[in-house]
Order: C-alpha cells, then structure tokens, then sequence
C-alpha cells in the first residue's frame, strides 16, 4: 500500500478578487522509502501542495476537491484533533527559512521535548532529553549543545536541528520545503546528503520541494513539474533526465549550467509565470512555448501517459500534436 | 555571634544571584539597581510609622519652617513634619501601583493574546473598544472611573488599570500579529502542538520583553496618576500621609518660597518611577535570548 496517495487535488485560495486555483488536479502517489521532488518556479503551487498534505493550507486556501490518504487514512475530512496526530508524527515538514523556524525563546532541548510530549505525554522529561540527545549527534552537531538557544546556531545547523525535529517520531512521510534555499551551495550539499543518509536509516518517504531541478533530479526517484497550479509532467528522474516530453520541463533542462560546455550561453525561458486571476484560454503555458499550436490556445489538454510511469499535459504528444512532434525532432 | 557573621548569613544566599546578575553587564546591573531602589522605598515605607520622629499627620505648630534640626525637611502649610510624612507616605503610591499593574497584566494581555490570535470579528470589536478608551486622556478617564468607584485604594487601582489596559492590549496584540506569522508557529503547528499550546508556549514567551516595559511604564505612570488622583480629592482622605498629596499641595507653595514642601515629595516619586523604569528596561534586555552575551 503506498504510503501517499493524491487523487485529483484540488487546492483554492478564495480571496477577494476572485477564486484561484494554486493546485489543481493532481494525482501522484509515493511507496514507503521513496523519495519524490516537486519542481516549479515560484508561485507554481509546491509548498501549497506540500501543506495540503498536513492540511495546513494557510488562509484562504481551502481543499476544494480531490483526496489525500495518508497510510490509507483519507485526512480530507478528518477532525481536527485527529489530524494533530498525524502532524509531526507521521507526516513532517521542514520549512524554507531556519533562521525563523525555532522558537527564539525556547533552547534547542526544549524543542525536542515539546515534541515527543505533544505525542507521547506520558514520556518523561528526562527520557526525552536522552532521546534529543541521541538525534543532536546523528546530526552532527555535539550533544552538549542542548541547552543552547536557537540564535547561537548557524543556519546550516538551524536547518539540521530542523531535520532533526521532523525525524524526532520517526514519520513515515517527510516534506522538505526548500530545505536549502536559504543555505549557501557547500551546506546545501551537506544537508541533503544529511537528510538523505536519515532517510535511508529510517526508511522513511521524501518529498523534496525546490525550484533548482538539478538537486531533484540527483537526489530523487520520481518527480513532479509543476506550472501555475498544474502538474504538467511526472516521470522517474532518469527518464524525464534523458525524454524530457513537456516544453516547459525542456526549457527547466536547458537552464541548467552545464560545467562541460561552459562556452554554451544558458538558455532562459522567456516571459514570466501568469496571473493566476487571469489564467491564458486553453493551456497554461503556450504564451511562454515556443511550440504553441492552434489547440493550445483554445483547450486545456489533458494529462495523457507518453511511457511507463510517464505523464504529460501537453497536446504534442497527443493525436492533435504527433506530426509537430516529428517536425520539430528533425 | 558578631555583627559581620550575621551579616554574612543574611546576605550569603543573596551573593550569588547579584553576581550573575551583574556579570549580564549593564542590563543586570539595570535590574541590581532598580530592584535596590524599589525595595529600599518598600522597606522604608513598611517601616515608617514606627520611625518617624513626629506624627506625620500632627499638626505641629509652625507652618512653612524650612529644614532645621528639629524639622530635617521642614513642615509644611499645616505645620507636619515632611521627614514623618515621607518616610511613610509611600504605602498608597505603592499599593495602587502593584494593584493596577495586576489588574492590567491580567486582562490586558489574555485580550491581547485572544484577539490577535483569534482575529476575525471578536478581535474587530474588541479593538474598537479598546481604541475608544484609547483615545481619551488618560487622567480624564482615571478621573471618570474613580468618580464613579469612590475613593480607596482599590478603587484607585481599578481606575488606573482602566487606562493602562488598552495601552497592554496593544503591545501584545501587535506583537501577536507578528509572531504568529513567523515560521516557527507554523512549523509548532506542523508538529501537531494545540491552539493552546501555540499560544502560551510559543507566543506567549516571546511577548513577555515588551510587556515587561510596559508594565514598567505603567507601574511609574500609575504612581503619577495615583498623586493626581489624590489631588482632586478622588484619591486617599487627606488624613492618610501621602507622596502625590503632599506634591500637589506643595504646588501652590512654591510661589511663597517653600521649595521643600514640594521637593522631598517629588524626589520619592521620581525615585519611585526610576526604580521600576530600571527593572523593567533591565528586564526587557535580560528576556530577551537574542540580546544575550
């Protein structure tokens, strides 16, 4: 039984000016043990997706329709006080920003505490001091360190400490946020071997957010592109490396900096994300592609399957887009 | 046993908390001054009735005398003893302080934290009324109340503690807003943590610096509006030897020259104030993790 399952996600903010849409119409599942990226530029719906899974969506979002099951438990319509046990304990979230994920007044034991207690109250205070003790030196950062208040860390080890609260309970699901984004590249490097050699120790399923596509595709099995609300593709890491299918995830490639062909100019996708309040006819990215034809602008295509556990959204690849597809590979 | 060995004894187990309080650098010194301040007035003002060379609310004969031997700070325009009357005309200043400093601190800041944490209708009204005593002077208001409560100590506090709350309540609902935005709330609310644990572990904590400098704003300002009180006769009975008494009724002899019917007062207050301005600055550093050594 996978340990995630989403079904036709679909996530509003309901604001003033209008219904947005900031997920829609996902469906993705994750195995125990796997690790799955979630890609897409600001604003393309990660973190709200990433929330969703804790029902977290701030106001005004809401979970318009789809399902989500967590080891089988639908959580859509959980109450309140069952959902608490789920969070922290069985699914955990690292935020972007380490330097405001603690809480400045409280010393780094005290987190750790406060955690095992809200889910195992019967746990003494003492016990759980042995316990942040023991994860304080998988992480690398000395013991003793305990009772010293979040500001005295780095950031780098602010973010390990992170790691190291959402691995407290042994979650089955972790969903790590940007975990680097505010990190330089050499502790970026470390954190996620940190939380990948965490995550092969307690075998639990990851799911990486981040806007950089070279870390997802190193570091995960499987991922998701997002656009403007829409998983625009989905497929293993090595087959979307080497068959990229969607524009949009082609352009993500080419944007990469190759070490080996320094010379080359890096390629940029031009435009800018839309409005969500004022989303283009049809699909959402054909402003933005160099492939747009006719129906793009008319209809929104669908997700259609391109390969073995190969998803697309784009009309290339479908009746409509084969002798496009031929044309444009000559 | 000597002298020095009983001194030793007493302040023995006090030795210890100085020190690390002074080795916090100037803030614990802040907080070492203040307190010796506040509690040497405290000490004083018990101890004053039985001290005091005259009865402070005797009349004893020659009115205005300026400072002699007899009379160390002089008497003043109904010929008491200023020394008697300071020494013990503290007690009402620092009872209705204490008292209004409870009061604020116990409904201001649970309505500051509800409000803004709740936010939505319940916090629009209350703000709105909240607001509207804001906007009154705040003696004015101190004036109405008591003249609706009476006269006493506790009616005093009541009507002080009517000004001050709004000034709480704002502190705390605006530091509120703030926080529960930040990260770590979202990230309490990620590990499962209840409404009310969110609130008192995690928001709670991190107003405390800024309610400690209003309360020590408050408890000063409430010792200022405690004598204006008094001076309009809302206050204490004038049978009751009282600081802010004796300084608004020195105000009207400083023309005839009697400088120290309204000086000594005025210095006791202003001590006063300074004491709990130090304690509650000192404080607001020492709470404060990030501004730690």
């Amino acid at each position: 039984m996978p340990i995630l399952e989403i079904d036709s996600l679909i996530v509003d903010y309901r604001t003033s000016r209008g219904t947005i849409h900031a997920v829609e119409d996902v469906s993705f599942s994750l195995e125990k043990g796997e690790t799955m990226g979630l890609a897409g530029e600001s604003g393309s719906g990660k973190s709200t997706l990433g929330l969703s899974m804790m029902r977290l969506v701030p106001y005004p979002g809401v979970i318009a329709k789809g399902h989500i099951k967590i080891g089988g438990t639908e959580i859509i319509k959980l109450p309140e006080h069952e959902m608490r046990t789920i969070r922290g304990k069985k699914v955990a979230y690292i935020f972007q920003d380490p330097m405001t994920s603690l809480n400045p007044v409280k010393k780094i034991g005290e987190h750790f505490v406060e955690l095992i207690r809200t889910h195992a109250p019967n746990t003494g205070k003492e016990q759980a001091f042995e316990r942040a003790k023991d994860i304080l030196k998988n992480l690398g950062i000395l013991p003793e360190r305990i009772n010293d208040y979040p500001h005295q860390f780095s950031g780098g080890m602010r973010q390990r400490i992170m790691i190291g609260l959402a691995i407290a309970l042994n979650p089955v699901l972790v969903i790590a946020d940007e975990p680097t984004t505010a990190l330089d590249v050499i502790v970026q490097a470390k954190i996620l071997d940190l939380l990948e050699s965490l995550r092969k120790i307690y075998g639990m399923a990851l799911i990486l957010i981040s806007h950089d596509l070279s870390i997802i595709l190193e570091r995960c099995d499987k991922l998701v592109v997002m656009y403007a609300g829409h998983m625009v593709e989905y497929a293993s890491s090595t087959e979307l490396h080497e068959r990229p299918k969607h524009p949009y995830t082609q352009g993500l490639l080419q944007s990469i900096p190759n070490v080996e062909l320094s010379d080359q100019r890096l390629s940029a996708i031009p435009g800018s994300p839309p409005n969500m309040l004022d989303l283009p006819k049809g699909c959402r990215f054909w402003p933005r592609c160099s492939y747009a034809m006719k129906a793009c602008k008319v209809k929104e295509p669908p997700l259609i399957s391109v390969g073995r556990d190969h998803f697309v959204r784009c009309f290339l690849y479908g009746e409509e887009g084969t002798n496009v597809e031929r044309n444009r590979k000559s | 046993m000597s002298k020095a060995e009983n001194k030793r004894r007493i302040l023995g187990p006090l030795i210890p908390g100085l020190t690390s309080l002074a080795k916090k650098g100037p803030s614990g010194w802040m907080v070492i001054i203040g307190t010796i301040i506040v509690l040497a007035l405290v000490i004083m003002t018990t101890i004053g009735p039985w001290t005091t060379p005259h009865d402070p609310i005797k009349y004893h004969g020659p009115i205005r005398t300026p400072p002699s031997p007899q009379f160390p700070m002089g008497t003043n325009h109904l010929g008491q003893d200023m020394l008697s009357r300071i020494l013990c005309g503290g007690s009402i200043m620092l009872q209705v302080s204490a008292l209004s400093v409870i009061v604020c601190f116990l409904v201001g800041v649970p309505l500051g934290l509800f409000s803004s944490y709740v936010g939505g209708i319940f916090d629009r009204i209350v703000s709105l009324v909240i607001d509207a005593i804001y906007a009154f002077p705040g003696l004015v208001i101190a004036i109405a109340v008591a003249a609706m409560l009476g006269t006493g100590v506790v009616n005093m506090a009541l009507s002080i503690a009517v000004v001050y709350i709004p000034s709480y309540f704002r502190i705390v609902r605006s530091q509120v807003l703030t926080i529960k935005e930040l990260t770590y709330i979202e990230a309490a609310r990620a590990t499962g943590a209840r409404w009310h644990t969110i609130l008192f572990r995690y928001i709670f904590p991190n107003v405390i610096p800024s309610i400690a400098v209003v309360a020590s704003i408050n408890f000063a300002d409430a010792v200022l509006t405690a004598a204006g009180l008094t001076f309009i006769g809302l206050g204490v009975t004038v049978d009751v030897p009282d600081w802010g008494l004796d300084l608004t009724s020195g105000r009207a002899l400083i023309a005839s020259g009697a400088w120290w019917v309204i000086a000594f007062p005025g210095l006791m207050i202003i001590l006063l104030a300074l004491g709990f301005t130090l304690v509650g600055d000192g404080l607001s550093e020492l709470l404060n993790p990030k501004l730690q050594r």
